[in-house]
């Protein structure tokens, strides 16, 4: 028999794909249906947030934080309120805190909820999609009562929050956290220990605990392979050293550790939220220096100087003193980080944002290599993907 | 914690001397800058010296300073897990001087690199597939420098005789409104020339240098 040269063959899976997670272009090189080599080209969502930010005051930059990762839109603001306050050296009064860290771990349900369901849809699971889809129903309702926007909130801002919670908000809060880890057990029994669902999952994707530092892996892919690093605990901002919960840490680092760790993150955040609302104490929600912070509507009928703070506030806003710093939160997807330069105006100078994502996606490659076609989903899946962040 | 990030620093510097141009706290970040042709073997003792051990690269990026013979800074933010420590390297270049590139030291610096030639323009020599990453194929240009406006150079749009994508001058139906708050009695960085402050910025340096 005659040699045959066989030429591997190039597959270009999107950017219109249900399974790429929004516009990933990816161009496969496959030997049958072995993957040789992935190479996402992503941008297709750029939109040119930083320069956007470096023409618009500290105020108005902030919203474009929550269409970035827009499944969990809290903790990019979290970021950036952190590091202009760090900035300008001002402390937020504990209840700001406090509803900083129950707002910021609500947004961490909701990504892992969102996650969980898209990844086990991915891989051929349908019924958890519908049910975490009703449950961050509930959850957006929860922001919509505080800020009136169900997923861009705009809510946490330099100096505190926008306006305190409406009476019996935590109160309904605090019911659905004894409601919701049942929720989470429905689901387990879905897929934990699912035949199907294993198959897809263990052992594809394995990352090793040197591979993922060295690609820049954070949040629970790493904490998946075995590393247990999480910022809330290691560097804890807000009230997060007063909170009582665990990191939990996967063994092998493949997608089922990555799908175990973000289950047991859920429940960790409902741990969270309700020593949140235990333990919120009453007070002021924001600083009162209303140089930063806008005074109270009230007050702007009656005091000329409230008047001019407001106005001033609106139009010019805040100088923030010259400086630079990086400033990183624990995003439910990982080290979510702003690099702020100020030159002394009201405008950011630049304001380089590290989106978690962005480092996850280059690792696609050495996680799909020798793997299936099918596989490079699975992976894709368990690496939470939200292209908002990535392409900026 | 401020105490021991200055020795960290001091310890630094005291063995890269020739490497390291110069160091400092700010906002409790340790901050250093590096000459550029060392940013490898800055890069890899951080990484692998006990005391120090920055095993992760969070993040490269360039900022753009067009007043400064070279423009561009580019910034490194390293993690060490073992000692719960970040630092800042900070290296300067312009649009012909190339960075030796760090993907050998850290295999997450490709796309952070790439993302930084592809912004700012800024040459990473060694680097194993510097392609553009956030813009349009054929892009052209380099959009986060300060010289680049903000509206760009061209639209796109769908031509329906062309059947296609088409590429046309960017043409504003309403001029392009850069709403300027910005009150020239505080904070203003830049003085009058020839205004009676003109020759204060030598003493408010002093100033701020003492603080």
């Amino acid at each position: 028999m005659s040699e045959v040269q066989i030429q591997n063959f190039t597959l270009n899976l999107g950017p219109q794909h249900p399974a790429a997670h929004g516009v990933l272009r990816l161009v496969l090189e496959m030997d049958g249906e072995i993957i040789e080599r992935a190479d996402p080209h992503v941008g297709l969502l750029h939109r040119g947030t930083e320069k956007l930010i470096e023409h618009k005051s500290y105020l108005q930059a902030l919203p474009y934080f929550d269409r970035l990762d827009y499944v969990s839109p809290q903790n990019q603001e979290h970021a950036f309120s952190l590091a202009t306050e760090k900035l300008l050296g001002i402390e937020v009064p504990p209840r700001g805190q406090y509803i900083r860290v129950l707002y910021a771990e609500i947004g961490r349900a909701l990504n892992h909820l969102f996650n969980i369901c898209a990844y086990a849809m991915d891989i051929g699971a349908m019924t958890p999609m519908l049910w975490g889809v009703e449950e961050r129903e509930h959850l957006m309702e929860f922001c919509e009562r505080a800020s009136g926007a169900r997923m861009h909130m705009a809510y946490f801002r330099p100096g505190g929050v926008a306006f305190d919670l409406p009476d019996g908000l935590t109160d309904d809060i605090y019911a659905w956290s004894g409601r919701f880890p049942r929720m989470i057990d429905d689901c387990e029994t879905l897929l934990t220990e699912n035949r199907i669902f294993k198959q897809r999952s263990v052992d594809i994707g394995v990352l090793t605990a040197e591979q993922a530092q060295d690609w820049g892996f954070v949040g629970p892919c790493l904490r998946a392979s075995g590393v247990p690093w999480d910022l809330r605990k290691a560097q804890p901002y807000d009230v997060y050293d007063k909170m009582d919960f665990d990191i939990p840490v996967g063994k092998h680092g493949d997608c089922y550790d990555r799908y175990l760790v973000r289950v047991a993150e859920l429940r960790e955040s409902v741990k969270i939220i309700r020593q949140c609302i235990e333990n919120m104490p009453t007070g002021p929600v924001k600083t009162d220096d209303h140089k930063i912070t806008p005074p109270k509507r009230a007050d702007m009928k009656t005091s000329m100087e409230a008047l001019i703070h407001h106005f001033k506030l609106y139009s010019e806003g805040y100088h923030v003193p010259a400086g630079e710093t990086y400033t990183a939160v624990e995003a439910p997807k990982g080290e979510f980080g702003v690099y702020l330069v100020s030159d002394g105006t009201n405008r950011p100078y630049r304001c380089k944002i590290r989106a978690p994502g962005f480092g996850h996606l280059q690792g696609l490659e050495l996680l799909s290599k020798g793997h299936m076609l099918a596989d490079v989903v699975a992976n894709l899946g368990s690496l939470d993907i939200v292209f908002g962040e990535i392409d900026r | 914690m401020d105490l021991a990030l200055q020795e960290l620093g001091d310890y630094i510097a005291g063995q890269l001397s020739r490497e390291i141009v110069d160091h400092g706290i700010t906002n409790d970040e340790l901050v250093m800058t590096a000459h550029r042709d060392a940013v490898i073997r800055v890069l890899t003792f951080l990484r692998d010296d006990a005391n120090c051990q920055f095993r992760m690269l969070m993040d490269v990026c360039g900022v753009d300073y067009p007043d400064r013979e070279y423009r561009f800074e580019v910034v490194y933010n390293l993690l060490s897990m073992t000692h719960n420590n970040r630092i800042r390297i900070k290296v300067s270049a312009d649009e012909e001087t190339p960075v030796p590139s760090v993907t050998g030291v850290f295999s997450s610096a490709n796309w952070w690199e790439r993302e930084a030639w592809d912004l700012f323009g800024i040459y990473f020599s060694g680097h194993p597939d510097l392609r553009r990453i956030m813009t349009d194929y054929g892009f052209e240009g380099h959009p986060l420098r300060k010289d680049f406006p903000l509206t760009g150079y061209v639209e796109v749009r769908y031509d329906e005789d062309k059947r296609r994508c088409v590429y046309e001058p960017v043409s504003l139906n309403q001029e392009f409104r850069d709403f300027d708050f910005l009150s020239p009695w505080e904070g203003t960085p830049t003085r009058l020339a020839g205004g009676e402050k003109a020759g204060d910025e030598a003493k408010e340096a002093n100033k701020d240098g003492a603080k």
